[in-house]
């Protein structure tokens, strides 16, 4: 989308693969799982994930993700879902707290984002998602992630940076940072 | 109303050409058509001169279509300003393949300068 992009020179670390298992800082069990897994089998999965959509505050949207009214977060999240990307669930018991996706420009580049639900935000989930996608792309071949961010939101940059993005563009509203895989 | 719509010719500027020329015939604008040199576009202004051409031609409107040199942005909102146009018309941005929206150069450039209302096409 940008040709100024810059990526870091170095390469990141081994990221841990999906699934992982953790306590969040509100002693929660939480276990994040890799979607493909699920992908035809289980609708519930899908079910889970659209009802964290349904329920996500509305203040809590980037650049008009994720989008309002359930039938436009199942067309928005079936159309990401069927893109060769890789996608991974937070899950608290049978409830879906977090999503994390890599979404494919090529073969080897990918914009990231991940969201939280609003009940389970501060507890480090956030950072464990995070880990655990950068860990299945890392498996899948992924070499080059992307995301944008608006400036403003110093929670999500912070935690970008803290597992290794850099800033790749900041020319726009919105910054673009990088990271490599390998 | 005095309407200037700024095409670059990424895809949401056709978006913004067909909205606004469709609003114009329905309320009555005067409408001018700036086309700028978009580096971000595949489209060369000859190509966007005439998509507009075709589009005014389908609803039967009469608008002013010139062709802007220099920087794009810059040379919108200064049009805007010294000929007092009530409203700069731009398209509303591109989506990424994950769904976020992402304006384009020019648009922000129009939304931090201008003095003359800014509409963007969703």
């Amino acid at each position: 989308m940008s040709d100024e992009r810059v990526y870091p020179e170095d390469v990141a670390g081994e990221f841990p693969r999906p699934p992982t298992e953790f306590t969040d800082h509100e002693n929660r069990e939480i276990e994040v799982r890799a979607w493909r897994e699920h992908h035809d089998a289980d609708s519930e999965a899908f079910e889970a994930l659209v009802e964290m959509y349904v329920d996500f505050d509305p203040a809590d949207r980037a650049q008009g993700v994720p989008p309002v009214g359930e039938t436009r977060v199942r067309d928005w999240l079936e159309n990401l879902l069927e893109q060769d990307g890789f996608d991974v669930l937070a899950w608290h018991g049978d409830d879906v707290v977090g999503h994390g996706t890599l979404v494919p420009d090529d073969e080897t580049t990918f914009e990231l984002a991940i969201f939280v639900h609003q009940d389970y935000q501060g507890a480090g989930i956030g950072t464990e998602l995070i880990e655990a996608l950068l860990g299945y792309g890392q498996e899948h071949g992924a070499e080059y992630v992307w995301l944008t961010v608006e400036r403003w939101n110093r929670p999500a940059v912070a935690l970008y940076e803290k597992v290794g993005f850099e800033t790749a563009s900041a020319e726009s509203f919105e910054m673009e940072m990088a990271i490599r895989l390998s | 109303m005095k309407v200037l719509l700024g095409m670059g010719g990424a895809e949401d500027s056709l978006d913004a050409l067909e909205e606004t020329v469709t609003r114009a015939a329905a309320a009555g604008d005067e409408l001018t058509i700036g086309i700028v040199e978009n580096p971000e576009s595949d489209r060369t202004p000859e190509q966007l001169v005439a998509a507009a051409n075709a589009e005014l031609g389908a609803v039967g409107l009469d608008a002013d279509v010139r062709q802007l040199s220099g920087d794009p942005g810059s040379s919108l909102v200064q049009v805007a300003e010294s000929e007092e146009f009530d409203q700069i018309v731009l398209g509303g941005g591109q989506r990424s393949p994950m769904g976020k929206i992402r304006l384009g150069q020019i648009a922000e450039f129009v939304l931090l300068n201008s003095h003359v209302s800014v509409k963007l096409v969703r």
